[in-house]
């Protein structure tokens, strides 16, 4: 076996202990079902309101939005979260003292960024099944339109994830980049319907993944009807896959040059400093 | 085995990394197992073994699946007469972890985990193994496990390890050859008896004679304590001969070093 094929094969394994890692442990398990159980809640509450225009309950439209955000956010920010904090406790480094490791880890990591996308989609549509009606989760057709979606916006967002986290260099920094993406999310139409935002704000919107995969996961999970809430009033498949597989060629384009670039950086002292700077925050 | 001896800030760290590929030298020439560190490709880097100072990583992880893993990784690179990977169980075994082979990595003490991080080091049999500051932080107890540790791998097979460290004891005490850094040069090279002798000449010599203690310090002791038995014979009780500690030579030598006499220091050194 070459050793190329050899260190796939071993992220792959990685990818399953870690996953068995998160599965296993209350702190991790948490992670996955906490956005999804606030998002249920805000949801219930408002379970009266229809989406404007039509009798269609507001909150059942917010299920396959969140599943397409939950997607969208796991992709940028939870492997870019990862690297960030995996350089700072050496498992980037250690890595790269091993033959290919750097291949493994980047497969181990994106297993793992299925796996997760997968569970976190999983708990939200059963949530939604049980306590909103109008899901078309008994049509395969819908099925499978979720699955080309979910799997272009992990290969959209994924690679862009990693490039950002190689572009920041701290934890810290991911905190700061919370704020812009909370705003993004308000304006992707993920709770609201984004026609009803003025026409400049719906540009900025539709530049980024996040309403591209709501809108691909409404148009899979809801009646064709709500496709006239949407802009164009069409769930506008081609421009999907056109903004979507912009984002992942970019993706693929720059995220093994900025990998291998922060590979490079990548020594004992600049991660004992990066530590360092750590630890200061928290003393 | 190679020792890398120098005070904090002496460039240990910065030498081990250009050696290990991590960092780029600035000028010069660098080869290691006959390849440019700045060029070495993964079959290269299957040949060595890295241990840095601190790691906290795969803290989730399990001892033993964590070995078998990173273990993986080296399988097409072993040969017949050099397998690769170690087994993850002898090697639990050989590093003394056993018993903690089903723990989860986080739950590990500090002399444990780097006695883990050696495992890791070691798991693709290297030819080379970097060990950097293996010690620091290490209580007297840790400290000495973690040497029969080491001794035990350079008995173990033919590897070479490279060690750096800041003690002076512990450069004696584990390796064959010592090289003192202070300020990014080398100002001694030597086996360590060799070095020992030409950094400290004169030895503490005593004794008793007629109930009297006695304390001498002679250029050359073993003539000393012959002329004294020639002289005194029977009378001589509680001889006690001792080199004067190589640390006294090796901390004067660093002061001068950064106070800025280094090259005299050097010279001087070389001279002794």
């Amino acid at each position: 076996m070459s050793p190329m094929t050899t260190a796939v094969r071993a992220g792959v394994r990685r990818g399953a202990i870690e996953i068995r890692q998160t599965l296993t442990n209350a702190g991790d398990f948490a992670n996955y079902i906490f956005l999804p159980s606030v998002f249920f809640i805000v949801m219930y509450f408002l379970r009266g309101n229809t989406v404007p225009g039509t009798d269609f309950s507001l909150s059942t439209m917010t299920i396959p939005s969140v599943v397409g955000l939950q997607v969208a956010f796991g992709g940028l920010m939870g492997l870019g979260g990862t690297l960030i904090m995996e350089r700072e406790d050496g498992t980037l480094l250690r890595a790269k003292a091993i033959p290919n490791g750097m291949l493994g880890y980047l497969v181990g990591k994106v297993v793992m960024g299925v796996e997760q996308a997968l569970v976190a989609v999983t708990i939200i549509l059963i949530l939604g099944a049980f306590l909103f009606d109008g899901l078309r989760l008994g049509s395969p057709g819908a099925w499978l339109t979720l699955a080309w979606v979910l799997l272009l916006g992990l290969v959209a967002t994924m690679p862009m994830g990693a490039v950002l986290g190689s572009l920041f260099s701290s934890s810290r920094s991911i905190g700061f980049m919370s704020l812009p993406v909370m705003g993004l999310i308000a304006i992707s139409g993920i709770f609201y319907p984004i026609t009803s935002f003025p026409v400049w704000l719906q540009w900025i919107g539709q530049v980024f993944p996040i309403y591209w995969l709501g809108l691909g996961m409404r148009s899979a999970l809801l009646p064709d009807s709500l496709a006239s809430v949407e802009i164009g009033e069409s769930w506008r498949h081609l421009e999907m896959v056109g903004v979507l597989g912009v984002w992942a060629v970019a993706g693929l384009i720059l995220a093994p040059i900025v990998l291998r670039r922060m590979a490079r950086r990548e020594s004992g002292s600049s991660m004992a400093v990066g530590r360092e700077k750590a630890m200061q925050r928290w003393t | 085995m190679l020792a890398l001896l120098g005070p904090n800030g002496a460039g240990k760290t910065t030498t081990i990394e250009i050696l290990e590929g991590f960092r780029m030298r600035s000028a010069g020439e660098v080869r290691v197992l006959g390849v440019d560190p700045a060029k070495g490709d993964e079959a290269w880097r299957a040949r060595l073994g890295v241990v840095l100072q601190s790691w906290r990583d795969h803290g989730k992880w399990k001892v033993r699946e964590l070995l078998d893993n990173l273990g993986r990784y080296y399988a097409p690179y072993g040969t017949p007469e050099r397998k690769r990977p170690y087994d993850p169980d002898d090697l639990v075994k050989t590093v003394g972890l056993a018993e903690h082979a089903n723990k989860k990595i986080s739950s590990l003490s500090g002399g444990q985990r780097r006695r883990m991080d050696v495992a890791i080091g070691i798991v693709g049999r290297p030819e080379l193994l970097f060990l950097d500051e293996p010690t620091a932080g290490f209580d007297p107890h840790a400290r000495r496990e973690f040497h029969d540790l080491v001794h035990r791998l350079s008995d173990l097979e033919d590897t070479t390890i490279l060690l750096t460290t800041h003690d002076l004891d512990e450069a004696e005490k584990l390796a064959d050859r010592i090289l003192i850094l202070a300020d990014g040069a080398i100002i001694a090279d030597g086996f360590a008896d060799q070095l020992s002798r030409r950094m400290s000449t004169n030895a503490e010599v005593k004794w008793t004679r007629g109930g009297q203690h006695f304390v001498d310090a002679p250029t050359d002791a073993t003539r000393f304590v012959r002329e004294l038995f020639d002289q005194y014979g029977e009378e001589i009780s509680d001889l006690e001969v001792r080199r004067a500690s190589l640390e006294d030579a090796y901390m004067s030598l660093v002061h001068q070093f950064e106070s800025g006499q280094g090259e005299t220091a050097a010279r001087e050194f070389e001279e002794v």
